[in-house]
């Protein structure tokens, strides 16, 4: 009896570890999309090109009660001089269905490479800042953003 | 289509200062994915593009896309020279006079 009693805990035991093996893969499925999206749209502005992080400071809320309009400001360690300056600042999304979703076009005529906006967020995620330097060189900084209301859902 | 925009700067400022202009664009900045009352896609309609150009040298300028927010706010920064216009959406919205601190 008691024998029987250990075999079916053995069994329940091993049904559940199945189901937990069966969702795993969909868990880390929708984590590598995700990742996917952020990384080609990375590879969209730099073409390939060596990303380092740092030198960008981005600004954005960590909880958004309101994902139609999140504030940021992005800054960028540079000299804002004609040989060395930053060229443009791109803001990625992980979830958006647009993922790059603002490019701004700075020139050393900027003076400082500082800019700010609002935008919208579909979900919680993990956004960057991408800024393009005049030797061609980039840098990058994250940020996570948890979305209590997302934009763009229908009737968003 | 009733679009106006604001344009913020400093009231006084010194030549060779780099000041901070911050811009407010009326506009609804429609995705394109929402849907009206009868089940019909209400078409994209945004502002793609934001130059800022100042004695006839751009300065700063952006791509926009549906992902910013509706009344786009942009704030970014240029070095004070003299006189300045703002053009957006390939149409002009407001020109603005930077002074000279009298000192």
């Amino acid at each position: 009896m008691s024998k029987r009693r250990d075999e079916g805990l053995t069994r329940r035991q091993l049904a559940g570890g199945l189901v937990a093996v069966s969702l795993a893969p969909l868990a880390s499925g929708s984590r590598a999309k995700a990742d996917d999206q952020l990384s080609a749209a990375l590879e969209s502005v730099t073409g390939g090109a060596a990303v380092t992080e740092g030198r960008v400071k981005l600004e954005i809320p960590s909880l958004a009660e309101n994902g139609f309009s999140v504030p940021l400001t992005v800054s960028v360690e540079s000299p804002m001089t004609a040989e060395d300056h930053v060229r443009a600042i791109h803001i990625l999304s992980e979830k958006n269905p647009v993922a790059h979703v603002v490019r701004f076009n700075l020139t050393p005529r900027s003076g400082r490479a500082k800019v700010s906006t609002s935008i919208r967020m579909a979900d919680t995620q993990r956004v960057m800042a991408v800024a393009e330097m005049s030797d061609g060189s980039f840098y990058s900084g994250t940020a996570d953003i948890i979305v209590t209301l997302s934009a763009c859902i229908d009737g968003g | 289509m009733n679009t106006s925009t604001r344009i913020v700067i400093p009231k006084t400022v010194t030549r060779g200062e780099v000041i901070e202009i911050k811009t407010l664009i009326k506009h609804p900045m429609e995705t394109g994915y929402r849907r009206d009352h009868r089940g019909q896609v209400i078409p994209r309609h945004i502002v793609k593009r934001f130059v800022a150009i100042y004695n006839g040298t751009e300065v700063f300028s952006a791509d926009l896309t549906q992902g910013v927010a509706a009344n786009p706010y942009l704030a970014f920064s240029t070095v004070a020279e003299g006189a300045a216009r703002s053009v957006s959406n390939g149409s002009t919205i407001s020109a603005i006079r930077i002074r000279k601190r009298s000192k």
